[in-house]
């Protein structure tokens, strides 16, 4: 981890070294950034900061989006029809860390996304904006050297996901290759808030923590606080919301501020779970 | 971290790559499935049983072998000898039926229950019912609300056969975003389904179990024209939407460099406009539904929405060995445009009896176009994908717009 990568941002260390201090758990809300536009993407992202999240999970708006359910694919789309792209979420991504210095930024998106800019610029141009972590939905450890290698070159946590069917050799290379945090799977499926986590994922983070992997966050089907508690429960160090913070958004899409003020309040209740 | 890397790369049995193009992009959950699949179709290839039982299945179930029809009045030009590989004549329609066997094959010798399929113009969805039905697996097929407006009669050819067609309204309602939903139904359900791709695309191993479940058409053409002529043709033609019918046909004819290989893709309204699906003609690298190939795109890599009046070949990505083809020049890729298909396919139904489907009529179209220009004498191979029953009422609509208001006024 921060010991053979040196150059990798260490906000991610910084964030859950914090938490343990205080005794609690990350709170990490995903949005797509630019969802529902870019001027109120920036006010959403800030709004959750504000809030209390521990960390950004944000997504690159892709046309195809294969992995997500329903509620992102909207989000995606509300996102790419307002004129939202990669430029434009690069600004918005330094808006928000000229916002907040110190909050670790994780990116969640596709693979050509990365490939149309050329993998090493993606990686340093995502660099330069200020974010600290990237996790290709789409991109499996077999696949992943180059884009690894670029994530490396550049100070960025290459991220990958710890599946429920995942083998032991699996579960081994997701956590010598995940740098910052791991994104553990709760279920198969596709994100959404609709199917809930149906394993508990203690076997998953035991695993992973006897490989040395960096701290496990839970998500996929994470939508109310009892879930954040399961999660911390189960030995994760903190627990990823999205289809559920979207929804907020899908919902008051006629009410900029009904949607600040709607999601002020979810993710303040889903922080206040993870106090231990 | 070097041995860590060929301890992944130990896992793949068969090459996951065409040159650059090919891969397994997909998340981590899918991987075990796919690798599943790939162990399969390697025990697969010296299990007798099995073979036996797919081949028995080709000739007894599905019509094989299919004839090779030399045309008669099709060309003005004398000099231009044009054959038609009849996959038109297999059991279903289209040369579809025969990957979806062999590929059911494998689910059943997998443990799976369920089938998963995305179709363009039905025609996979067809075969994949028409499969399911006869070996006792439960089938759901999604299907792009466009498609299947257009592919009406298909949609019901399914549902007799007992598959769920589940119609995708999102993004432009055609393949391609049946692709995405079938991939979705699969990354919750791989424990008792399987996805049964219905091109020569995909993710790594599906470009390759596809190619070699379509082989056959390549091979028996090739022993079908040396028997009539005593030679191989100048040409072979086959049209290319993801790519399953041209790389069957192409497969045996790769290594002989004197035979040309063109793939014929959809032109639309032209590639200079954005409606058309000619996507090695036109498109660019990237990475769709799990592998890296020429896919439509902006510069920022969003995914372009492909065009064509044939639902098959109205897709924005292409297989990727094709891809590779391209690339090393063995192949040439080229586009024909709609209003071309369509003369071709009322050609082929005057001048010779047979309405070939409208994919088909793309590669028709091409050998037509080549036939009048030759000087000396020229064999064509044609790949005569499918036949044009599912497009009839689709191309009435198109060439004769008032009769058929008039007709569903009725």
């Amino acid at each position: 981890m921060s010991q053979i990568h040196p150059g990798i941002s260490q906000r991610y260390q910084q964030c859950f070294a914090n938490l343990a201090e205080k005794n609690e758990g990350a709170f990490i809300p995903f949005v797509t950034i630019g969802d529902p536009n870019p001027e109120q993407s920036f006010e959403v992202i800030k709004t959750l900061i504000d809030s209390g999240a521990d960390a950004l999970e944000l997504g690159i708006p892709f046309s195809d989006p294969s992995a997500d359910g329903v509620t992102i694919q909207q989000a995606a789309l509300r996102a790419l029809s307002s004129g939202v792209n990669t430029d434009i979420c690069i600004d918005i991504l330094k808006q928000v860390r000229e916002y907040a210095p110190q909050i670790p930024i994780g990116l969640l998106l596709y693979g050509n996304l990365v490939f149309a800019r050329g993998i090493d610029n993606f990686y340093q141009d995502m660099a330069d904006a200020g974010v600290d972590s990237v996790l290709i939905a789409d991109l499996p450890i077999r696949e992943s050297e180059p884009f690894r290698n670029a994530a490396l070159k550049s100070g960025i946590a290459p991220i990958f996901i710890a599946p429920p069917n995942g083998s032991e050799k699996t579960l081994a290379n997701v956590a010598k290759y995940s740098e910052g945090y791991t994104y553990v799977l709760s279920r198969a499926g596709v994100t959404g808030a609709e199917t809930k986590a149906t394993t508990p994922a203690d076997h998953l983070v035991a695993a992973l923590k006897a490989n040395n992997a960096p701290p496990s966050v839970i998500g996929f089907g994470i939508s109310a606080p009892e879930q954040v508690k399961e999660a911390l429960a189960a030995g994760a160090r903190g627990a990823i919301s999205g289809s559920a913070v979207v929804k907020i958004i899908e919902n008051n899409l006629a009410d900029n501020k009904a949607m600040l003020t709607n999601l002020s309040s979810f993710i303040k209740s889903m922080k206040a779970a993870t106090v231990k | 971290m070097t041995n860590q890397t060929n301890k992944v790369a130990e896992k793949q049995i068969i090459p996951a790559y065409f040159g650059e193009f090919g891969g397994m992009f997909v998340g981590e959950l899918l991987v075990p499935a796919l690798e599943q699949l790939e162990q399969a179709f390697v025990d697969s290839k010296t299990d007798e049983a099995f073979q036996a039982e797919f081949n028995k299945l080709l000739t007894s179930y599905a019509g094989r072998p299919t004839p090779l029809t030399l045309t008669r009045n099709l060309s003005k030009n004398p000099l231009a000898k044009i054959y038609l590989k009849r996959e038109d004549l297999l059991h279903g329609g289209a040369h579809k039926t025969n990957q979806v066997l062999g590929q059911a094959l494998l689910a059943k010798k997998m443990g799976k229950t369920e089938i998963i399929a995305e179709t363009g113009a039905g025609q996979h969805g067809v075969a994949t019912a028409i499969a399911c039905a006869l070996l006792g697996l439960k089938c759901r097929v999604y299907m792009g609300t466009v498609d299947c407006q257009r592919q009406q009669p298909n949609v019901f050819r399914m549902k007799l056969m007992g598959a769920t067609v589940i119609p995708v309204t999102a993004g432009g309602g055609t393949l391609k975003d049946a692709v995405n939903e079938a991939l979705r139904d699969w990354s919750a359900n791989y424990d008792s389904a399987h996805y049964l791709l219905g091109t020569a695309a995909g993710p790594h191993p599906f470009p390759t179990i596809v190619r070699d479940f379509q082989k056959m058409i390549g091979e028996e053409a090739k022993a079908q024209l040396l028997e009539e002529e005593g030679k191989l043709p100048d040409y072979v033609i086959a049209c290319v939407g993801g790519g399953s019918n041209a790389i069957g046909m192409f497969n045996d004819f790769i290594h002989e460099t004197n035979v040309k290989l063109i793939g014929v893709e959809a032109g639309g309204k032209g590639i200079d406009t954005h409606e058309h699906g000619a996507t090695l003609s036109a498109g660019t690298k990237g990475m769709l539904h799990g592998n890296y190939t020429y896919i439509m795109q902006d510069k920022y890599g969003q995914i372009e929405e492909s065009y064509s009046v044939s639902a098959g070949l109205d897709y924005p990505a292409v297989g990727p060995q094709h891809a590779y083809l391209k690339e090393t020049g063995r192949a040439q890729y080229v586009p024909i445009n709609d209003d071309e298909a369509l003369a071709a396919f009322q050609t082929l139904a005057s001048s010779e009896g047979i309405i070939p489907a409208l994919e088909s009529s793309h590669a028709l179209a091409h050998a037509l176009k080549m036939a009048e220009t030759v000087t000396e004498e020229t064999i064509f191979l044609v790949n005569l994908s499918g036949r044009g029953d599912k497009d009839l009422a689709h191309v009435q609509t198109v060439l004769h717009p008032e009769a058929s208001n008039n007709k569903e006024q009725n």
